[in-house]
């Protein structure tokens, strides 16, 4: 036999330092994990921890879907394992630890379950939410935006600029770093004056903060009569709080304003929006009357662009009918966008009257009404509403 | 008790390990070691030990999900990783102390001599292991890279990819005929043989064998026979496959070999220092670190442990030194995990080891046999049934136009255990998408045969 030849290789820090071999492969894992959450977006909406809640907090969003199917064998097969010298027949050796409704496994030679739960801001959440929808029709009214005003941004540092924006303290650290390198290789440097060095000045680096703005206004309305019981009233603020935050997320320049009805109508405060409750009946008119009253007033349409979302149950005074639909005719004329979401969980369709039969008569383009049964229809019904791929038919109002 | 050390240090005990090693008998590959850092380590873990690899999220995740166990303590990293090839190649961890280096290169060195004389290894080419792989990872880089295919469909080709890769043959030491050899043997097997009283004689009953479907004998490749009879695949996308492929069967013997191989390794590295007389400190240390690592796992199989046991008790049996040796030898050339269990653990072991079978009931898990007269060959065979690719399920082609629709019709070789139903049909539809015809699967599921069948239409199951 011939004598085995070995070599060792020793540990060289800056090979280390350099191999993150697997960056590339984590960031697209991770980006995996991303789209997992946004397609369980509508399951984490439904969930009543987050609406209303801090922007910082930070929720545990279970993933599933990133797992790695393979054929294996279902987990009533049996299996061996290794006793403690006293093993008994129909001893218990472990127990199914419930992950869920998932099949789960024992650990070891079996595959797992891939049920991870990550932790999101709720910020980051909202960010993902809200990543394809955007207000319809905005670019209907560029000619008539005003120009906001613009911010700059600080963006790291360049070695070239103006000599308003050197960083000092940065320039400083910098010579200091290279007064070091030199003592080390000539300890005489230290007796020589050691200017600033154009290679030591360092600028902070400006860029445009560039976001989408316009001049726009969003009118929420919302019915808090007595027929609003806590379910409808829960869905209605999940619809509005999603808007509320899709909105202040993603358009700068945004007004909204917030108003709350039952035979007649207000404008509220958001804190009154979405915490407080009233009663009574329902004359959805007055609502629209007073949206009507408020745009007219603040923000004329020749220089807005108007967006008008309502919800209620529908359980309108018969008598208002008429009125209501002369309203929102009169709303379509003056929004790019007026949306209807009728309130109505599960069961309780059959018996209370609806308002989608009457708005069946509105025919405009810009109208859309959703039908929100359960809180599941939260999510879809608000991306029905906002999706960017909806085909707006241009010849509207 | 760790302990100053430097390279001088590991290449003087290297020398004297190697040396003893000589003496025993183990013949191995060149060896390299490589020292490496945590990071290095979790890296080398996370590619299966390839200095270079193909790029893949999966990758990525497993780097996450090793980092995360790292980093909260839920379980350390392992002392060394080698990986079969020529000359063979290991990465220290620089951390550990002396003692554990010593441990740890007396084990590759056993790793080592595995992968040199196991038959199964025979077929993994391992002189070529480092350029295969370097290629590979270059060839789906380039395929990444290139504007008309771009990373998303090369991720979801080897997604597919991946969740069939195990689905080949598992003993490649027998070799597959082709499809035209196939046919001729059974043309062959049909023929009645000649007869020189034929004029006396009735004709044999002759049945026309059947020569016309493809494949002509069931295939267990399932990567392959797409590549091959799937006509609408690009050439990368082919290229995919047979990459995939060709690493899958570089890892399988390595499977199929899990007790055999650390059940040696840890063999040599305990006879070796236990011959080395260690001084008194290192000593200590040695012991610690090897019952560590042997210890049995409660409710578990830990290969170290099983493996080290059967092979000291196969050189007990064989009547200790020479004849021993001699033994174990030549089970190392030829034996694979469940043949290795089938004759080695003997009844008095399983006893010793008190391995039992266990099976859910409801939502526990109940021992259902132990080592006694009646109950130890079942726990024998419930374990092979789990060792090795005997953990993989086998599925086969049986027909690659069923219908003459080309529809790909599988078989699952039901042994007494359902597939996982959630996994079949998600891993169904990636043998769809790479067909892009529909597929059926025959498989019983609760005693029933049902055919899963996952269309353009979307994922079906009959009854059948």
């Amino acid at each position: 036999m011939s004598p085995v030849d070995s070599v060792f290789r020793p540990f060289r820090s800056a090979d280390a330092e350099r191999s993150d071999r697997a960056a590339g492969d984590r960031t697209r894992h991770r980006s995996k994990v991303r789209q997992a959450i946004r397609d369980n977006i509508a399951d984490i909406i439904a969930e009543e921890s987050i609406i209303g809640k801090d922007r910082n907090r930070i929720i545990k969003v279970p993933i599933r879907g990133i797992k790695e199917y393979r054929f294996i064998y279902g987990n009533a097969a049996p299996g061996v394992g290794q006793g403690n010298g006293e093993s008994q027949p129909g001893q218990v050796v472990g127990r199914q630890e419930s992950a869920g409704e998932g099949q789960p496994d024992r650990a070891g030679d079996r595959p797992g379950v891939d049920y991870y739960e990550t932790d999101v801001r709720l910020d980051e959440l909202i960010d993902l939410m809200f990543e394809d929808l955007e207000l319809p029709d905005l670019e209907r009214k560029r000619l008539r935006e005003i120009p906001s005003d613009r911010s700059v941004k600080r963006k790291g540092y360049r070695q070239v600029g103006i000599r308003q924006r050197l960083d000092k303290r940065r320039t400083v650290i910098a010579r200091v770093k290279r007064l070091l390198a030199t003592r080390e290789r000539d300890p005489a440097a230290d007796e020589r004056r050691f200017p600033f060095h154009d290679d030591d000045l360092k600028y902070k680096h400006l860029v445009t903060d560039v976001r989408e703005e316009s001049n726009a206004v969003v009118v929420c309305l919302m019915d808090t009569s007595g027929s609003m019981d806590t379910m409808k009233k829960y869905l209605a603020r999940c619809f509005f709080f999603l808007l509320y935050q899709f909105i202040r997320s993603k358009y700068r320049n945004v007004e909204i304003v917030f108003v709350a009805h039952h035979t007649e109508a207000r404008e509220v405060t958001e804190e009154e929006f979405f915490h407080k409750g009233e009663s009574g009946g329902t004359i959805i008119s007055s609502a629209y009357a007073k949206a009507l009253e408020i745009i007219a007033e603040r923000y004329h349409p020749s220089l807005w662009n108007v967006y008008a979302f309502h919800c209620s149950d529908g359980d309108n005074f018969d008598s208002d009918n008429a009125n209501a639909l002369r309203e929102a005719k009169a709303l379509t004329d003056v929004c790019n966008l007026f949306g209807y979401g009728e309130i109505k969980p599960m069961g309780s369709r059959a018996y209370e009257s609806s308002m989608l039969n009457v708005f069946r008569q509105l025919d405009a383009a810009n109208f859309q009404t959703v039908l929100i049964e359960r809180k599941e229809d939260v999510w879809s019904s608000f991306k029905a509403l906002l999706a960017k791929d909806r085909v707006v038919e241009s010849g509207a109002a | 008790m760790p302990q100053a050390w430097d390279i001088g240090d590991l290449e003087a005990w290297d020398a004297r390990i190697r040396a003893r090693l000589e003496a025993f008998g183990l013949d191995c590959y060149p060896q390299e070691f490589e020292l490496c850092d945590h990071n290095q380590m979790l890296g080398y873990i996370a590619y299966s030990g390839m200095p270079s690899h193909y790029p893949h999220w999966s990758y990525g995740k497993s780097f996450e999900k090793l980092k995360t166990l790292y980093d909260h303590g839920v379980s350390g990293l392992p002392y060394e990783m080698v990986i079969n090839s020529n000359p063979a190649l290991a990465y220290l961890m620089r951390d550990n102390s002396l003692t554990l280096q010593i441990l740890t290169i007396a084990h590759v060195y056993g790793h080592n001599d595995f992968f040199k004389n196991n038959f199964t290894f025979r077929s993994t080419r391992a002189e070529y292991t480092l350029p295969t792989f370097k290629a590979h990872a270059e060839r789906v880089r380039g395929y990444q890279e290139d504007p008309s295919i771009g990373l998303d469909r090369v991720e979801q080709v080897l997604d597919a990819a991946h969740a069939l890769s195990l689905q080949c043959r598992r003993n490649l030491a027998v070799r597959k005929l082709s499809d035209a050899a196939a046919r001729g043997a059974a043309i062959d097997a049909a023929t009645p043989p000649p007869d020189p009283f034929y004029r006396v004689h009735r004709p044999p009953e002759w049945a026309a064998p059947e020569v016309r479907r493809t494949p002509a004998e069931p295939d267990e490749d399932l990567l392959l026979f797409v590549r091959d009879h799937n006509p609408y695949l690009a050439e990368w996308e082919k290229d995919l496959l047979t990459i995939v492929h060709e690493q899958a069967r570089y890892f399988i013997p390595q499977i199929e070999t899990k007790i055999m191989n650390e059940g040696w390794a840890s063999y040599w590295h305990k006879r070796t220092l236990d011959s080395l007389e260690l001084p008194p400190d290192l000593q200590l240390e040695f012991i610690v670190r090897h019952n560590q690592v042997v210890r049995p796992h409660e409710g578990s199989i830990n290969p170290y442990h099983v493996g080290l046991r059967v092979w000291e008790d196969i050189h007990r049996r064989a009547g200790g030194g020479a004849a021993g040796d001699a033994a174990i030898f030549a089970t190392r050339d030829s034996d694979r995990d469940s043949a290795f269990v089938r004759r080695h653990l003997t009844e008095d072991l399983i006893r010793d080891l008190d391995l039992f079978q266990y099976q859910r009931k409801g939502n526990e898990y109940v021992i259902t046999e132990v080592a006694d007269a009646e109950g130890w060959q079942s726990v024998r065979d419930t374990l092979i049934a789990g060792v090795g690719m005997n953990g993989v399920p086998v599925i086969r082609v049986v027909d690659g136009d069923a219908g003459g629709k080309r529809t790909l019709a599988l078989e699952h070789r039901h042994d007494g255990r359902d597939l996982h139903p959630e996994y079949a049909e998600r891993t169904l539809a990636f043998v769809h998408q790479l067909w892009q015809r529909e597929v059926t699967l025959d498989t019983v599921i609760g005693g029933k045969r049902q055919i899963l069948a996952h269309s353009d239409g979307g994922f079906t199951v009959k009854g059948g």
